[in-house]
């Protein structure tokens, strides 16, 4: 069995904001081992992206992690200052990011950026780090690297400096890479090559991936384990193909149903009424009590994760057990 | 001519089908729009310059739209997609009146629009509204949301001062708002909920046709839901005609009547939505469909179509597709091909089906 | 049916209040002390100006008031007539605090006046410009070139030289001097309004131009305008005592805090240097005040879409 590369226990990152706490991530807990995709699905407002942050030790004031723990191989990231994380960041865990301009500074040629990048935690010389980089371009698939890799970010496209990204996040073979709605922004012919080559990566090289994204048909494709995320929770967990077949949480339940290729064609749309609550007022309870059908009294205690299967992690007193068509 | 469409109306349970017997409400031919930097004159003696001493100079005019005919009847729901710089969105911008053509004929119900006096022409031009993709742009966030529905039918005369309150009410109970925020900011709304106030806003100079620019791709899947229900139900309530234009194939799928694919400013498929699912003709379309990832598809290997989306500034010759096509041939490179009929109602352009 | 009302109370925080863009703007505003300081400071030099006539001690100007024999009295000595010179008296006679609250009056008057005349004239041809474009466009952006290539006292002084002194020449050199950069400005603004979506959907509802360029850009151009505007007050109170100090601008009998600077300047190295010390410091102040204020809205006003 692959050993657990991350393993976050009862994860809360909370924002103090002037209009009050904002509990953008609310004791979540989920496991992802060597060479596998964790797909990390919820909306905007369910806490994904501050998730990705929060593990990586990026989440800027005034918000902070409040409770939990971050297992990475053993070490608990919570506990580390900001030197020690910074040997991990960008070396034995990496982010990629939607818009590739995070990554890439606008102004230096990409063989700068990805010498500076080798040179930060290994010890080697400039030529050595310019093959490395040079390789890590091969790897993503740029044809001709040698000379991409004296130009400028902006003189490639979208795809390509989203691939560049990929790229340097992959330069010093990290254990696990957090990827944050990287192909949302991209074309699907793009998008298609880009998860091409991610599945190839994470087969090759044996990284642990966590793909955050609202797109479940992205997830269906590329993960093998699923975690579905609703106001800042972790509603539902377990593998793709288990959860996508037979979604328990009725949430889940409306998500997939929602997907128009899952309605007949010219038929009104299944859809979850209402909106998503403000995160700073959630209450006491399932945050998804006001827009559940299957709602009850018993819905204002706060559900806590059950295993109703092997593999399956739930936080609902009302799952479905039914199997949808 | 386009034979009937299957009509499946009554099987979907939509309003009126029939749309191939109707009228075009929007008619293109031969629409083109070029685009590009015109230099001025120091910037052109520098060309000059520069070619007389044997340089190359880059092309700085491209074509947006390249020779597109289209015709929408009223009633139906026509889909438009493709991917960036194929155009769809400048295409959208010239049906709904906003963005003039280069080249070529926009006929609305029959006439050509430049021969509109200016009577004429904003009534047309109301006739047919548009729905933007960014909810939070396309709202002035100076405006009380109120005044944002209700500046229009006011300043055309649609309705008098007595009965513009109700009437504001009943275009935000409409779209789905409760009219009791009508005093606030659009900054103090959701995304879905700024999408329905400029649903509102079209609705409310009472529109014929609608052109929806990847009005839903900025939700979120559940929202996404709520407004493409809205859109359905607005359908059959008021007999509105779309054009609807996205990148997101399930979701055209699920709308439409008949559906356009555009690569780099041209049409190179086009039929009826079930057909051009079933039986994709153009590689393009195919490899589209290919690689869109599906809910229902599980661990997959995506493979990849190969190549990158050539600008329009510079585009490749012959085929535009050539060169990322798995099938191309020699002729492919040499000429264009046209959008010839393969099936009752479909159309496609490509050099294959000639073989 | 209206699924979305339900929860549009439960998605702003708290209970539905009515937060107009302004009331957001205050309270941003107020979140530096620096800022509030500044606003505070300017709020009382303008009251100080406006009240001048009746809490300054003397009228500095009405002659009969004034003593020879009360010249260059330091600060703190008593007139003959019995009023505290709290900041001195310079060579004629008049108390300095006195003068210095006239002084304000003119040169807030002078230059928020040319500002604000130059402002209304400047975003009028920098909308016109951004809105009509081509060769309408290009002319109007070449004057402004041409405007802003010279330094701006020179600019003014060859007006004044032409001209003559008097506050209304002294306004008409500073409204010709500053309308270009209100004019760039609005322009800049103009042209990214005038490509956002919601001008796009004004235009698809066959609006008239005016209204498109009056009621829906005008009002989100102002943020860069207004910021502009309140470093331009001060900068045209700055180069009117310039021109003042240098004997071009407001003539003696209406002096201004730059005349008054330049009144007491050669008693600087004889020891009686209040006379042009603290009409310095009260340029000083007013000045600095201003652009601080200005600053922090430049700051609140910064584009912050999403918040």
């Amino acid at each position: 069995m692959s050993e657990l590369t991350l393993d976050v226990q009862g994860l809360s990152t909370h924002f103090f904001t002037r209009a009050g706490v904002v509990k953008a991530v609310d004791g979540i807990s989920f496991s992802v081992s060597r060479g596998r995709v964790l797909g990390l699905v919820g909306e905007s407002g369910s806490g994904k992206s501050v998730t990705g942050f929060s593990l990586i030790g990026l989440v800027d004031a005034p918000g902070r992690i409040t409770a939990g723990k971050i297992l990475f191989q053993g070490r608990d990231l919570t506990k580390l200052d900001e030197r020690a994380l910074r040997d991990l960041r960008g070396n034995r865990i990496a982010m990629i990011f939607q818009d590739p301009m995070i990554t890439l500074n606008p102004v230096l040629r990409i063989d700068t950026q990805m010498i500076e990048t080798v040179q930060a935690h290994d010890n080697v010389s400039r030529e050595e780090a310019r093959t490395r980089s040079r390789d890590a371009l091969g790897m993503v698939g740029i044809p001709s690297p040698d000379e991409r890799l004296t130009s400028y970010p902006h003189q490639f496209s979208g795809g390509m400096r989203q691939r560049v990204a990929i790229a340097i996040a992959l330069l010093h073979r990290p254990d696990l890479i957090i990827a944050d709605e990287p192909t949302t922004a991209l074309d699907v012919t793009i998008q298609a090559q880009i998860l091409a080559e991610v599945q190839k990566l994470t087969r090759e090289v044996g990284t642990a991936l966590i793909w955050i994204t609202h797109d479940l048909s992205v997830i269906a494709g590329l993960a093998d384990d699923i975690a579905v995320m609703y106001a800042g929770r972790i509603v539902e967990t377990g593998q793709v193909e288990e959860v996508l077949d037979r979604p328990l949480h009725p949430y889940t339940h409306g998500l997939i149903g929602s997907v128009p290729s899952r309605n007949a064609r010219g038929t009104r749309l299944r859809q979850i009424p209402g909106m998503t609550p403000s995160l700073l007022n959630l209450g006491e309870g399932c945050a998804f009590r006001t827009r559940c059908a299957r709602a009850s009294a018993a819905c204002e205690r706060d559900p806590q994760d059950t295993h109703p299967m092997a593999g399956r992690t739930l936080r609902c007193f009302h799952p479905q057990l039914e199997v949808t068509t | 001519m386009s034979a009937t469409v299957p009509d499946n109306a009554a099987a979907s349970g939509r309003g009126s089908g029939g749309a191939a017997s109707a009228a075009p409400v929007i008619e293109l031919r031969g629409i083109s729009k070029r685009f590009g930097t015109t230099l001025d004159a120091a910037a052109r003696m520098a060309q000059g310059l520069k070619r007389a001493m044997g340089g190359t100079v880059p092309a700085t005019v491209g074509r947006a739209v390249d020779c597109v005919d289209l015709t929408v009847r009223r009633g139906e729901v026509v889909g438009l997609v493709g991917e960036s710089g194929c155009g769809k969105s400048t295409l959208g911008r010239m049906v709904a009146g906003i963005m003039p053509p280069s080249d070529g004929t926009v006929l609305f119900e029959g006439r050509d629009i430049r021969t509109f006096n200016a009577e004429a022409t904003r009534q047309a031009k109301l006739k047919v509204q548009m729905i933007f993709q960014d909810p939070y742009a396309s709202l002035n966030p100076r405006m009380r949301v109120e005044e944002i529905v209700g500046e229009a039918p006011r300043v055309h005369r649609l309705i008098g001062p007595e009965g513009y309150d109700a009437y504001v009410d009943a275009q935000f109970r409409r779209a789905g708002l409760d009219p009791a925020y009508k005093r606030r900011y659009p900054h103090q709304f959701s995304g879905g909920q700024r999408q329905r106030i400029g649903i509102a806003r079209a609705l409310a100079v009472q529109p014929e046709f609608l052109v929806c620019d990847e009005a839903v791709a900025a939700l979120d899947v559940s929202i996404q839901a709520q407004i493409l229900n809205l859109f359905m139900d607005l359908r059959e309530q008021l007999d509105l005609t779309y054009l609807f234009i996205s990148h997101d194939l399930g979701v055209v799928e699920h709308l439409s009547d008949r559906v356009a694919i555009m690569y780099l400013g041209r049409i190179v498929e086009e039929a009826p939505a079930e057909e051009i699912f079933a039986r994709p003709n153009h590689p393009y379309t195919q490899a589209l469909l290919a690689e869109v990832p599906r809910i229902d598809t599980r661990k997959r290997q995506f493979t990849a179509i190969k190549g990158e989306i050539p600008s329009p500034i510079n585009p490749p010759s012959g085929c535009q597709f050539h060169p990322r096509c798995p099938e191309a041939m020699a002729v492919c490179r040499e000429q264009a091909p046209a959008l010839v009929g393969v099936a009752p109602g479909h159309r496609s352009a490509c050099h294959l089906n000639g073989v | 049916m209206s699924e979305a009302a339900l929860p549009a109370a439960e998605q702003k925080a708290g209970p539905p209040k009515q937060e107009t863009p302004f009331a957001r703007f205050v309270s941003e505003y107020c979140e530096s002390p620096v800022a509030v300081a500044s606003f505070v400071v300017v709020v009382l030099i303008v009251s100080v100006a406006l009240l001048a006539p009746w809490i300054s001690p003397q009228n500095p100007y009405d002659l009969a008031q004034l003593d020879i024999m009360d010249g260059r009295q330091a600060p703190g000595t008593k007139s003959l007539e019995g009023i505290t010179f709290w900041l001195g008296s310079d060579d004629q006679g008049r108390d300095m605090l006195s003068g210095i609250m006239y002084g304000l009056r003119i040169s807030l008057a002078v230059g928020v006046g040319s500002a604000a005349i130059a402002c209304v004239i400047g975003t009028a041809l920098g909308l016109i410009a951004a809105f009509a474009g081509g060769k309408v466009d290009g002319g109007i952006m070449r004057l402004v070139d041409l405007q802003l290539s010279f330094p701006a006292i020179l600019v003014a002084l060859m007006i004044l030289a032409f001209l003559g002194k008097g506050v209304m020449n002294v306004m008409l050199a500073l409204v010709i001097v500053e309308w270009a950069t209100f004019a760039r400005t609005a322009r800049s603004a103009a042209l990214v309004e005038a490509r956002r979506e919601y001008m796009e959907a004004a235009r698809c509802l066959a609006l008239p131009k005016w209204r498109l360029v009056f009621r829906h850009m005008l009002p989100n151009c102002m943020p860069p305008i207004i910021v502009i505007g309140t470093i331009m007050v001060a900068r045209a109170i700055s180069l009117e005592a310039t021109l003042s100090f240098l004997g071009l601008g407001v003539p003696i009998t209406e002096p201004s805090l730059g005349l008054l600077i330049a009144n007491g300047y050669q008693y600087m190295l004889s020891g009686k240097y209040w006379i042009t010390f603290y009409p310095g410091i009260a340029l000083l102040v007013t000045i600095m005040a201003i652009n601080l204020v200005g600053d922090q809205m430049r700051d609140v006003l910064n584009p912050r879409l999403k918040r």
